[in-house]
């Protein structure tokens, strides 16, 4: 239009080395490990403390014990209320994140260096010495409960709930959310949180990684200050069932009245995160949903626009994690939105990939890497993730290769052992009344409908 | 901590700023062009995001979706958003890949147009309509994005109406309006264009000249419709929203000082010692104390003309009704008036501040950002290294000054959601269930 040649599409230049920063481990006499990756690049650390005190661990019964453990850590210790230590950690500028994961608890600060010896010292109390008072407990399993509340009314969370509960045996840990159920946190006591501390929160069970302006002699020095002091015996490791609650396929219609939209999730359960295929399955996951230029996102959203997104995923953890299609779709479509996921999913099967998916994938993998590490938090989330999987420390540096050497057989071979067409849970929240018949008519299996709580409806 | 920042202007008007960090080999690119909902017209709400979808589209030299397929596979990362007064596109590449980024944001902004069909305007205008029903209409208090500013800014004024917009004007939106749209507001002229990370500087100017130097500048704008507003509401006001949600949830708004104004600084810090992290004074008192709320925040819209807005958002714990909830913040409001902040309570907002400001400058993508927002709105990328200074200087007294002109019963506006008929069953069937253990 504005009739002016426009200069050729430019190819890209020689590319640039780079190394996952360079880490070291340490372990000091109480058994606490220390990983140290120095980042100088602005003045601040991110010291992230991770447990062996997931929500995997949790006792049968007290689900949902493990976040409410980690989410009363710093809520008062033998020596500072909970406010007090709000107070003394935002001070320094920082403001202390503890959470709990399926396979571990975390606690985590980014701190300007000048900061970090009192910040150190105040994270090391709130690890050694909780307090666990009865008000503050309560209160946050009070806030716990409003949560789940909330999410009777949200699409998004309410489906992701139903799926794991409709995917998992009921005996499985992942059946449950992780932060628990209102039946469960309902049950729980001070004395639950107590115990579950002190069964898993001790130093052998603990690492702590440190990133960014600091040294590893410098770490190891103010790692020993703060948590000399304490002591505890080694952990049992946790085993978790992770059996689905059905072979064959069904239909789960949650009803939401009047719903504009129908969030989906289809899927079952995946694999864990040290199977051998793994990187053939993110490859092979990225070419089915886990980027824009997927399969099912062209498909759903580019080509019929029934949605504003679609994505697949299969969720890391120790055990097998989730495999699921996930998207909203506008109500009147939920149906044809279904046939084309299924579709999506049979045609991952049944041949091999283009060399164009291939290479987009691979090198989407390859180059988006050193990206995914541009922040001190980013680099201890990624060195959380090695020490709490029991990865190799040349782990980083093999990713690239590794992603590389991933073949098209390998993409097909992965897809035809890891997604099961005839295994799918199909989950819909939304206008149940509507979207019934419709669903019924693809004949993908059984077709129940539930109401916000999961209880069957006739 | 400085960011060494560069700038020049092409005589097309196209603003650039330059970052160099060669820490990794990662550079971002970030365009903002200074168009929003903002300047929408009667009858066309929604259209500048629905535009910031079809620039997805392709153009002359990029098919439809290619953008985003062709920045991938350099091992690229990519988007857009809209907001009421900007529209910005964003890539973080390989430092190899810097021309690729460039090309393709020169290719949609001297060529877009011949990319456009009347089937890809179709498409987009229907995932947009998806994309309104998922973050609006079908989620727990989604209508409050556009029932606040609606509350807040009086009718025609440009912040006023809905960004995502109807159903109704998205529905009307033609490839006319696109046209008319691009070539309006997607001029070099009415762009800020900025590169930060590892590149070299020589080469990144030559590649800019070369594609945007050919770019025509943009003939005229329309102005905006009057932006400046009173300082104050002058009345309390207030909108009941009955919807389905579970818990009541209060969004208290005041008309605040622009963003970059002196003023906006101790507004910042305001709402900072109100509700930014567990030692702010709404969660001490209403989640930690009081414990009849389940969270408590507040934020700035940071809007650099007619008026910025300062909101506390609150939701109540289970069992306290919306009444309640809405005298507890108020009193909270009212004591910090009465009583005015401390020193410690200023520094440990500004510390909060300080390291969440200086952890975020880490990524290549928002260093760009920053410096494009401010080019754009204060024409003076350099400010970027000045906001910490700034937040240090706020002193309580600065503090104090803002809360008592701003903060009083002529300065509020209230939207309040509370559960509707079938959803407060629920709730009080849930109480009892609780009360039960």
């Amino acid at each position: 239009m504005t009739g002016i040649a426009a200069p050729p599409r430019p190819l890209p230049g020689p590319s640039r080395a780079y190394n996952f920063p360079d880490f070291e481990r340490l372990t000091l006499p109480n058994g606490l490990s220390i990983v140290v990756a120095p980042v100088p690049k602005l003045p601040i650390v991110t010291t992230l403390a991770l447990v062996d005190a997931g929500a995997a661990a949790d006792p049968r019964g007290q689900e949902g014990v493990a976040l409410l453990t980690a989410r009363s850590l710093a809520e008062g210790t033998v020596h500072n209320d909970g406010a007090a230590l709000a107070e003394r950690f935002e001070g320094l500028g920082t403001a202390l994140d503890a959470s709990a994961d399926w396979d571990s608890a975390t606690v985590r600060v980014t701190v300007m260096t000048s900061r970090l010896p009192a910040a150190m010292a105040l994270l090391a109390e709130v690890l050694h010495e909780p307090a666990f008072p009865d008000r503050e407990v309560e209160r946050i399993r009070q806030e716990r409960l409003a949560d789940l509340l909330q999410q009777r009314a949200e699409p998004r969370g309410l489906a992701d709930d139903m799926f794991d509960r409709f995917t998992y045996a009921p005996d499985s840990r992942y059946a449950l959310p992780d932060g628990g159920s209102e039946a469960t946190v309902d049950a729980l006591s001070r004395e639950a949180v107590r115990a579950f501390y002190q069964s898993r929160y001790t130093p052998s069970a603990t690492t702590l990684i440190m990133v960014g302006d600091i040294t590893r002699e410098s770490a190891r020095a103010v790692a020993s200050e703060a948590f000399a002091s304490w002591s505890g015996p080694a952990v049992p490791p946790v085993l978790v069932s992770d059996q689905p609650a059905r072979s064959s396929r069904a239909v789960h219609l949650v009803a939401k009245a009047d719903a504009p939209q129908s969030e989906l999730r289809v899927g079952h359960v995946g694999v864990p995160r040290l199977h051998p295929d793994y990187f053939a399955i993110v490859v092979m996951n990225a070419i089915l949903g886990g980027l824009f230029s997927s399969r099912i996102n062209l498909n759903l959203r580019e080509a019929n626009a029934f949605t504003y997104g679609a994505f697949s995923s299969f969720d890391w953890r120790r055990g097998a994690g989730p495999f699921a299609v996930s998207t909203a779709v506008r109500s009147d479509v939920t149906d044809a939105a279904l046939r084309e996921i299924l579709v999506e999913i049979e045609r991952m099967r049944e041949a091999e990939v283009s060399d164009a998916e291939m290479s987009l994938a691979t090198s989407y993998l390859d180059g988006v890497f050193p990206i995914r590490f541009e922040s001190t938090s980013a680099i201890a989330s990624a060195l959380a993730s090695l020490v709490s999987y029991g990865l190799p420390d040349d782990y980083f540096d093999r990713y690239r290769a590794n992603i590389r050497s991933v073949s098209a057989a390998d993409v097909l071979r992965a897809a035809r052992a890891h997604v099961r067409p005839e295994q799918l849970q199909i989950v819909a929240v939304g206008d149940a009344a509507a979207v019934r018949e419709p669903v019924a008519q693809l004949g993908l299996g059984p077709v129940q409908v539930y109401d916000a709580e999961g209880n069957p409806l006739p | 901590m400085r960011l060494p920042i560069d700038t020049f202007r092409l005589p097309n008007g196209l603003f650039v700023t330059l970052s160099e960090d060669h820490t990794a080999p990662i550079v971002a690119v970030n365009v903002w062009y200074h168009v929003g909902s903002a300047n929408e017209r009667e009858g066309r709400t929604g259209f500048a995001h629905l535009f910031e979808h079809m620039l997805f589209q392709g153009s002359e030299n990029v098919a439809a979706n290619e953008h985003f397929e062709l920045v991938q596979r350099a091992g690229g990362t990519l988007n857009g958003s809209t907001w009421l007064d900007r529209t910005n596109y964003f890539e973080t590449v390989p430092s190899n890949q810097l021309a690729l980024a460039l090309w393709l944001e020169a290719d949609r902004m001297g060529r877009l147009l011949p990319a456009m069909t009347q089937q890809k305007l179709d498409t987009q205008r229907d995932v947009v309509k998806n994309e309104r029903r998922w973050s609006v209409d079908n989620q727990p208090y989604g209508t409050w994005w556009e029932k606040l500013p609606a509350l807040a800014f009086p009718a025609h004024h440009p912040f006023h109406h809905s960004l995502i917009g109807s159903m109704e004007d998205l529905t009307a939106a033609s490839l006319d309006d696109v046209a008319q749209f691009f070539a309006t507001y997607y001029t070099p002229d009415n762009a800020v264009l900025s590169i930060a990370g590892d590149f070299d500087p020589v080469e990144a100017r030559r590649l800019v000249q070369e594609y945007y130097g050919p770019i025509a500048r943009g003939t005229s704008r329309p102005p905006l419709r009057p932006m400046e507003v009173p300082p104050t509401f002058g009345d309390w006001r207030r909108e009941v929203v009955p919807d389905a949600v579970m818990l009541p949830r209060l969004y208290l708004a005041f008309r605040s000082p622009v963003f970059g104004s002196d003023a906006y600084y101790a507004a910042s810090v305001a709402g900072a010692i109100l509700g930014l992290r567990r030692g702010s004074r709404l969660h001490r008192a209403l989640v930690r104390e009081r414990q009849i709320a389940a969270e408590a925040t507040a934020f700035t819209f940071d809007l650099p003309k007619g008026s910025d807005l300062l909101v506390i958002d609150v939701t109540a714990r289970p069992g306290v009704d919306p009444d309640t909830l809405e005298r507890e913040v108020v009193q909270e409001v009212d004591m910090l008036r009465m009583r005015g902040v401390t020193q410690a309570e200023v520094d440990r907002a500004v510390a909060l501040i300080e390291t969440d400001f200086v952890a975020s400058m880490q990524a290549a993508g928002e260093r760009a950002d920053k410096l494009s927002m401010f080019a754009t709105y204060f024409g003076n990328p350099e400010l970027v290294n000045e906001q910490v200074d700034r937040y240090q200087r706020v002193q309580a007294a600065d503090v104090n000054a803002f809360v008592q002109e701003r903060l009083g019963p002529d300065n509020r506006a209230s939207l309040v959601y509370v559960p509707r008929e079938d959803e407060a069953e629920a709730v009080s069937a849930a109480d009892l269930a609780a009360m039960t253990t």
